[in-house]
């Protein structure tokens, strides 16, 4: 239980959390749960690219490659299935198999970040256009017509476990979605905390260095991105969980930013950035949406600029150094050590 | 026979709007080594800028040949003095900041002007092969292709702004102790490569539907295109257009063009697997 060390506030938060999911149906109205349930999908999402970026160094601009598959994945397998057990589970494993193919050609090629960033983000964008020709009877994966830029409407949402008929209302499926947010955010830290997390974020500092002490970076590299595929998929099916439909738009550019937006307002290197960025910037989008003069792309653009130029770490990792610059002498006497051996 | 032509000619015409789409990308990455992540928003700028001169009775040779890179190589000063500048040495931080850009001139755009397409006639008539109908506008975009090639060629080879370029491409720190100020020479060539991308768009508004997201159609293969070339800004992308070009007409060909694109973005992952550097950082290093 040495990994658990050191987590105690994370674990007490996650558990007043926790507390708080369970509790929100009977405090909040339906449309603020369904908006509620929605955000925690995509906080899945931006803690998948928190994990890779932040963590694996992995600078992928395509996030919403292993999303959409995961999404498709679902919606396909829930179809011909009818149960949404195993469909949870192809929505997992596809984006991993898919993640496992690209990431050997990337990260075994020995490919720059920048070269990474720019494959990750085409990948999205010809999925994008490839889903989006797949309309007609011709593509059909069983009984699920892929419907090209229509999208897959009707998809069934979750159901209990083992019992296809009890499909979970939308009040037990924002717990399971706020639920499933935690349990993927403990994961992570105590993957991180694990020998195998030290290992990636010793490769993320300096790659040489760990080659040399024995550590195969490309074979850490690439376990990375696969687990940060297979999160991003998960992350699909809850999405489709929250709106029985799915179309190409999941691929397309305008998600892929977005993504890389919650991530750096929120903070690289951390796991509660990303969802705090997330959080905050799908509700923006929300109010943005409600009036038209401004357009949500100009103001999304403009944030991820100032954020880019003004604050480079990100919310969260500003907020910790301004909390450890105030803190009594003691403590920022060991904040700077803290940072040459990060250094 | 006709449709060996046909095909041939598409063949010509795919590797042709390859070189013009990618080549504002190629110019920047290869000299500065960042890659422009607005550049779509480039060609899309270039491209309004053509049909709003056109419909405000402007010849329409002027416009996409003179009035659409200008306008657009001067924006690209703009953003470097704006935000690249800023950045140097930060590459991750460019691509960054370059696709908040990217947002801000989608947003921009659909704002002034809607998101509805707007457009302007093909300036050539067409022509016929048997019985096949082909656009003269085809064999145009190829020339213009290989006249911008080889006017890059001359001003990198023959002039003193070309010597410059080549040796602050090579040698940054060096170029500097000889009395080169980089500063200038980056805002030069992000220009020339704004104004390329400007070109580009200018001569794709007869073709393509101008909308404010157009450019989304157009980066991803101008992306590969520059990935799979590497870092010579002439050899490589004349390499890899042809190579990448090849391969998605033939491929659009016996499918659908986007499988096209599908199956040449497979040949692109794997031609990186075995080049990491591009084509050009295996067969052409050092050279222009």
């Amino acid at each position: 239980m040495q990994i658990l060390k050191g987590m105690n506030a994370a674990l007490i938060g996650s558990a007043v959390v926790a507390v708080g999911v369970i509790a929100a149906p009977y405090y909040v109205d339906l449309f603020q749960i369904m908006q509620l349930t929605v955000f925690a999908a995509m906080a899945v999402l931006a803690l998948s690219l928190g994990f890779i970026w932040g963590y694996g160094g992995i600078l992928c601009f395509g996030q919403t490659s292993f999303f959409g598959l995961g999404a498709y994945a679902y919606a396909i397998a829930a179809i011909n299935f009818s149960d949404s057990t195993p469909a949870i589970v192809m929505a997992i494993l596809i984006p991993v198999i898919f993640a496992a193919l690209l990431g050997y050609f990337m990260i075994y090629g020995g490919v720059s970040d920048v070269y990474l960033g720019v494959i990750t983000l085409t990948v999205s964008l010809i999925l994008f256009n490839m889903v989006n020709s797949t309309a007609g009877d011709f593509y059909k994966i069983g009984n699920a017509r892929l419907g090209g830029f229509n999208g897959i409407p009707g998809i069934p949402t979750f159901n209990m476990p083992g019992n296809p008929d009890y499909i979970l209302s939308p009040e037990q499926a924002w717990t399971v979605t706020g639920l499933a947010l935690i349990v993927v955010y403990l994961g992570l830290r105590v993957l991180i905390a694990s020998t195998f997390g030290r290992i990636i974020i010793a490769i993320r500092e300096n790659e040489t260095r760990a080659a040399l002490l024995g550590y195969d970076p490309r074979f850490y590299k690439l376990i990375t991105f696969m687990i940060g595929g297979a999160i991003a998929g998960f992350a699909g099916a809850l999405y489709i969980n929250w709106g029985a439909f799915v179309s190409p738009t999941i691929f397309a550019l305008g998600l892929s930013a977005q993504i890389i937006i919650w991530v750096i307002i929120g903070g690289r290197g951390t796991l509660i950035g990303p969802v705090i960025g997330c959080l905050l910037m799908q509700w923006m989008v929300t109010s943005i949406g409600e009036q038209q003069t401004l357009d949500a792309n100009f103001i999304l653009g403009a944030i991820l600029i100032v954020f880019v130029l003004l604050v480079p770490k990100g919310i969260a990792p500003t907020l910790r150094d301004l909390v450890l610059a105030r803190l009594p002498a003691k403590k920022s006497e060991t904040a700077p050590s803290n940072e040459r051996v990060k250094a | 026979m006709d449709i060996a032509i046909i095909v041939g000619l598409d063949v010509i015409s795919g590797i042709a709007s390859l070189v013009l789409i990618s080549a504002g990308l190629a110019v920047i990455f290869g000299m500065m080594k960042i890659i422009n992540l607005a550049h779509g928003e480039f060609l899309m700028l270039g491209a309004y800028a053509t049909v709003l001169s056109v419909s405000a009775g402007v010849n329409i040779w002027l416009a996409m040949l003179v009035i659409a890179p200008v306008f657009v190589g001067l924006f690209g000063v703009l953003v470097e003095r704006c935000l690249i500048q800023f950045l140097y040495g930060r590459l991750v931080d460019t691509m960054l900041a370059t696709w908040g850009l990217s947002l801000v001139i989608v947003g921009g755009t659909t704002m002034i002007f809607g998101n509805t397409i707007v457009g302007v006639g093909s300036p050539l008539g067409g022509f016929s092969v048997g019985q096949y109908q082909s656009s003269l506008y085809t064999p145009f975009l190829a020339l213009m292709a290989i006249l911008l090639m080889t006017t890059v060629w001359a001003v990198m080879k023959f002039t003193r702004a070309g010597l410059i370029a080549r040796a602050v491409m090579q040698n940054p720190d060096m170029a500097a102790t000889l009395g080169v100020n980089p500063a200038r020479v980056y805002m030069a060539t992000f220009g020339a490569g704004a104004a390329m991308s400007g070109l580009a768009g200018g001569l794709l508004a007869p073709v393509a539907g101008v909308v404010p997201t157009m450019g989304a159609a157009y980066i991803a293969k101008a992306f590969i295109t520059v990935v799979g070339g590497g870092t010579s800004v002439l050899w490589g992308l004349i390499t890899a257009s042809g190579l990448f070009g090849f391969i998605n007409q033939i491929a659009a060909f016996l499918t659908t063009p986007v499988f096209g694109e599908v199956i040449l973005f497979v040949a692109a992952v794997v031609l990186i697997r075995m080049l990491p550097t591009g084509i050009s950082g295996k067969f052409f290093k050092g050279r222009l």
